[in-house]
């Protein structure tokens, strides 16, 4: 009896209300400045990053492909001019007034150090924030979240959806000690579900316990109930109002997680990973496949910008990838597994306008073992600068997240305000 | 998109009704060993009452034999007569190309399809992927030969091609019933040598177009070296990342590999596989490989390659390693895995003699209930316990691809992992509950087909839902469910005991 009591009391206290309500309930003044955040959107596969910020200032470029590379801009070319030597590939013109208001900046040569061609091995070194260790359980972004001051509701209570994952598994990067959400973002996601129901709901409490899989469960539960709350209502179905079909699926969920963002402020951290860059073949230039997948990422992305209103000037969206693709195009016109790649750093507060990086140039001697771009820039180093300078993380929470590197002050890690 | 494919599953399933119901005999509810369900959790889908019966009576080791030897396993006559409805699981690969292949690709000076046609084609050829994936659930779910489609879930896994890429939509049944099934429980070779030569495999990693630099493909193009497929069947199918090979070896297998492609749509023979080897495009440089030199050939470097990449020590420990980890545990022991890999060298890669040697270990014995399942394993588990009859699978596929895990779906070369740290995560826990719900409370339309918007709704015609016997669920199930969850059940409504116990801790376990 003793044992069934304190078991409804610890399902309940997990589903606090969150979202709008709990703003409310926690914060005793008006809202505060908003939270500082960070969206990660991680390209699987290994997105072609000569082909999105393109050096057409560098020679070599257009020797080395042929078939597929960008016009240099122009009026032959949409590309947008960034600074005289480095052009934004034709299809992301929708960041185009981002970047003129400087609120997204690029790295170039960016990557982690570890010399793997493998999608699988290098994904694991970018999630676990340790190149070349294998065995790490968790990922960086979970011990990012241990390490973020104001994270734990009051009283202590564990915060259950201060991480967000969009999509149906929980990722390598978001795993870890503390609790994650995650959450489908697809147009059915709010569908009913017997769970919904609160004699549904009630029995299946009482079934699950206090161990691993009934944590997950009682989190589970919250989450539904907080994405009900916060995205039903007729003001809350962007792709309706939007009036035309969407090309992709990340235009349509980047604005309802600004929307979700924007409703619940116990969110800090989030978590997006985009698949169908790996180019072997055909990957087309001005336009084709890439372009036709850049497209819907960029939009996304300037609609997750709108989406946030003010909070946009609080948050920070950090683009990565594996790693790049070999500097010369293959027999197929497409491109094969390299090594330095471009990262992309958008926010209201990001230094941006910029391309920052060392340029090691597509000279054939300062190729990576003859054929990649070479990278000057550590991607942890940005990852890093936003820990430490948009998120005010002290040092030695830094040395947690990222073990065994030390933080090089290059000018890259300037780049957030 | 799902409106869209439950249309197509319609149509696919119109004459359903008239045939036999898929159901597994019902058996006298009787009290069974943990040991049973523990064998059935891993060797099959999950205990049915009707197996969990037959394994009493037979015995485990008589069981584990029995499910070694495939062939000597019959089908029901009810599970045949549905498959044989199956019209495009007939067909090889040149015969899918021929009747749903795009039809640009014929034409002698093809011309881009609108996006119309385009769209109007791939609904055409939806038909192959939904027929699989219904052969594929019904074989999962009733077929008596467990052990061998738990074996093609391993082995397509492995090998893994991908629906939605390319026309590789046009072949994966074809890939599943050529390459994989009938070497499931057979040798390791002659599964890497199907993978090899399949236009599945060979479409998904590229290697279709890989041809030595300066030669041309079809219409004059010029083609090249195209490392992809190369550097995933070492680091995927065979060696494994740690295996030992390096960069320089990725690019001469590449260059041994060249001319490896598929016949010429406009040169289709009336049927066959779809391989063809291309002398002209093949590179006829001295290659050295792992060390060795490679005398220069055509057709036979390749399989050269191959044969040493299956003898490779590193291949066995690789294969092993995954082996033990989706039959005992996530992390696998090593010296089990060291044992099965021995078994492998010994036997140069007898799936068989080496699965024997698993499952005759105490590792094995001693592991039950410490696997998570994956959402293809619980969907499909959860049925079998419920002996609920399954004609139309969408329902069952909708909630694999809700929880992360499409049927045919993985976009990536390494497969899905088979670990509690790849599916466990709340989310899930929700869409299991929900699932577990609907499902016994008789509410998913898994009798008939889905309804077809054309036709007008006989309301008449809709099945009264028809709920699972929770008393006989618990009677099966009874070894595995902790008092907790008896004591949850106990005081539930009746309409919600199935549910609990379906969608509750105990049974997401292996």
């Amino acid at each position: 009896m003793q044992r069934r009591d304190f078991l409804r009391l610890s399902s309940s206290a997990a589903l606090l209300p969150l979202g709008r309500g709990a703003w409310a309930a926690t914060a005793s003044g008006g809202p505060p400045s908003g939270p500082q955040r960070l969206i990660v959107v991680m390209l699987r596969g290994a997105v072609d990053g000569l082909n999105v910020v393109v050096p057409y200032g560098d020679g070599a470029y257009y020797s080395a492909r042929p078939t597929i590379a960008v016009t240099k801009p122009g009026s032959r070319s949409d590309a947008v001019a960034l600074d005289g030597y480095f052009a934004l590939h034709p299809a992301l013109g929708s960041l185009k007034p981002l970047w003129e208001a400087k609120q997204l900046a690029f790295v170039h040569a960016a990557g982690s150090p570890d010399p793997t061609r493998s999608h699988f091995d290098a994904q694991l070194f970018i999630e676990n924030g340790t190149p070349g260790r294998r065995v790490s359980a968790d990922g960086w972004m979970n011990r990012l979240l241990a390490a973020m001051p104001g994270v734990a509701m009051p009283g202590g209570a564990p915060n259950l959806t201060a991480a967000l994952a969009i999509g149906p598994t929980l990722p390598q990067i978001l795993k870890g000690k503390l609790p994650v959400a995650n959450l489908p973002m697809g147009p059915n996601a709010t569908n009913p579900m017997p769970i919904d129901k609160p004699e549904v709901a009630a029995a299946f409490d009482r079934v699950y316990g206090d161990d691993e899989i009934g944590r997950a469960y009682r989190q589970g539960r919250a989450e539904r109930t907080e994405l009900i709350a916060n995205m039903t209502g007729a003001e809350m179905d962007p792709t309706a109002s939007a009036g035309a079909p969407l090309p992709n699926a990340l235009p349509a969920q980047a604005t309802r997680l600004s929307g979700l963002l924007v409703r619940d402020r116990n969110i800090r951290l989030a978590f997006i990973a985009l698949g169908g860059w790996d180019t072997h073949v055909r990957q087309g230039g001005d336009k084709g496949q890439l372009a036709d997948r850049l497209r819907p990422l960029g939009d996304g992305l300037a609609a997750l910008a709108k989406g946030l209103g003010p909070d946009w000037s609080d948050t920070v969206v950090v683009v990565v990838s594996e790693f790049g693709r070999t500097v010369h195009e293959n027999g197929n016109g497409g491109t094969d597994h390299g090594h330095g790649n471009i990262m992309w750093v958008l926010g209201g507060g990001v230094r941006g306008g910029k391309v920052y990086g060392d340029w090691p140039g597509l000279a054939q001697t300062a190729l990576y073992e003859g054929r990649d771009l070479a990278i000057t820039t550590d991607y942890r180093t940005v990852f890093a600068a936003v820990a430490a300078r948009h998120l005010r993380l002290p040092d030695k929470a830094l040395a947690q997240i990222f073990p065994d590197f030390a933080p090089v002050h290059t000018g890259v890690d300037q780049l957030v305000a | 998109m799902l409106r869209r494919s439950l249309l197509a599953a319609g149509a696919a399933f119109l004459s359903a009704p008239a045939l036999p119901r898929l159901t597994l005999a019902a058996a006298e509810p009787a009290s069974f060993d943990r040991y049973i369900l523990h064998v059935l959790d891993r060797l099959a889908f999950g205990a049915s009452t009707a197996d969990a019966t037959l394994v009493k009576e037979i015995g485990v080791e008589r069981y584990i034999a029995e499910q070694l030897n495939p062939e000597a396993l019959g089908e029901p006559p009810a599970l045949t007569q549905n498959l044989a409805e199956l019209a495009t699981q007939k067909l090889d690969p040149v015969q899918l190309w021929r009747e749903y292949g795009p039809p640009r690709l014929f034409q002698a000076q093809p011309a881009a399809a609108t996006p119309e046609e385009e769209a109007a084609w791939r609904q055409r050829a939806r038909i192959i992927q939904d027929e699989a994936s219904a052969a594929r659930v019904w074989r999962a779910l009733y077929s008596p030969r467990q052990l061998q489609e738990v074996m093609v879930d391993f082995w397509f896994n492995h090998f893994n091609v991908y629906a939605n890429k390319g026309l590789d939509h046009l072949w994966l049944g074809a890939y599943e019933n050529e390459a994989i099934r009938p070497h499931a429980l057979g040798r390791f070779r002659d599964l890497l040598g199907a993978t090899a030569h399949h236009p599945a495999m060979l479409f998904y990693l590229d290697n279709f177009q890989n041809s030595a630099p300066g030669t041309r493909g079809p219409g004059g193009r010029e083609l090249g070296i195209n490392e992809n497929y190369a550097r995933e069947l070492m680091e995927l199918h065979t060696l494994g990342v740690d295996g030992g090979y390096i960069q320089a070896d990725v690019v001469a297998l590449a260059h041994i590999l060249t001319g490896w492609s598929m016949v010429r749509p406009r040169f289709l023979p009336p049927s066959g596989n779809g391989f063809a080897f291309y002398p002209e495009r093949h590179d006829k440089g001295a290659k050295t490989f792992l060390g060795r030199n490679i005398p220069v050939g055509g057709e036979e470097e390749g399989e050269t390659a191959l044969d040493m990449l299956s003898k490779s020590p590193a291949t066995a420990m690789h294969v092993a390693s995954k082996l033990v980890q989706y039959f005992v545990a996530d992390t696998p022991p090593p010296a089990l895995v060291e044992r099965v890999a021995a078994r492998f060298r010994e036997t140069d890669g007898d799936i068989r003699a080496v699965l024997t040697a698993l499952f005759a270990s105490a590792e094995f014995r001693d592991s039950a209930g410490r696997k998570f399942k994956s959402p293809y394993r619980y969907v499909l588990s959860a049925v079998r316990a419920a002996g609920v009859p399954v004609n139309n699978v969408q329902p069952l596929l909708n909630q694999m691809a809700r929880e992360g895990q499409p049927l045919y779906g993985c976009a990536t070369p390494d497969g899905w992992k088979d670990t509690k740290d790849a599916w466990l995560s709340p989310d899930a826990t929700t869409l299991r509950v929900s699932f577990a719900a609907a499902l016994s409370a008789g509410q998913l339309p898994l009798r008939d087909a889905p309804p077809d918007p054309d036709k007008p709704v006989i309301e008449a015609s809709a099945p009264a839902p028809e709920p699972v016997d929770a008393g006989a669920l618990e009677k099966l199930l009874q070894p595995i469910l902790t008092e907790r969850t008896r004591s949850a059940v106990a005081e539930a409504s009746a309409g919600l005991r199935a549910g609990l116990i379906l969608g509750g801790p105990d049974f997401m376990w292996r």
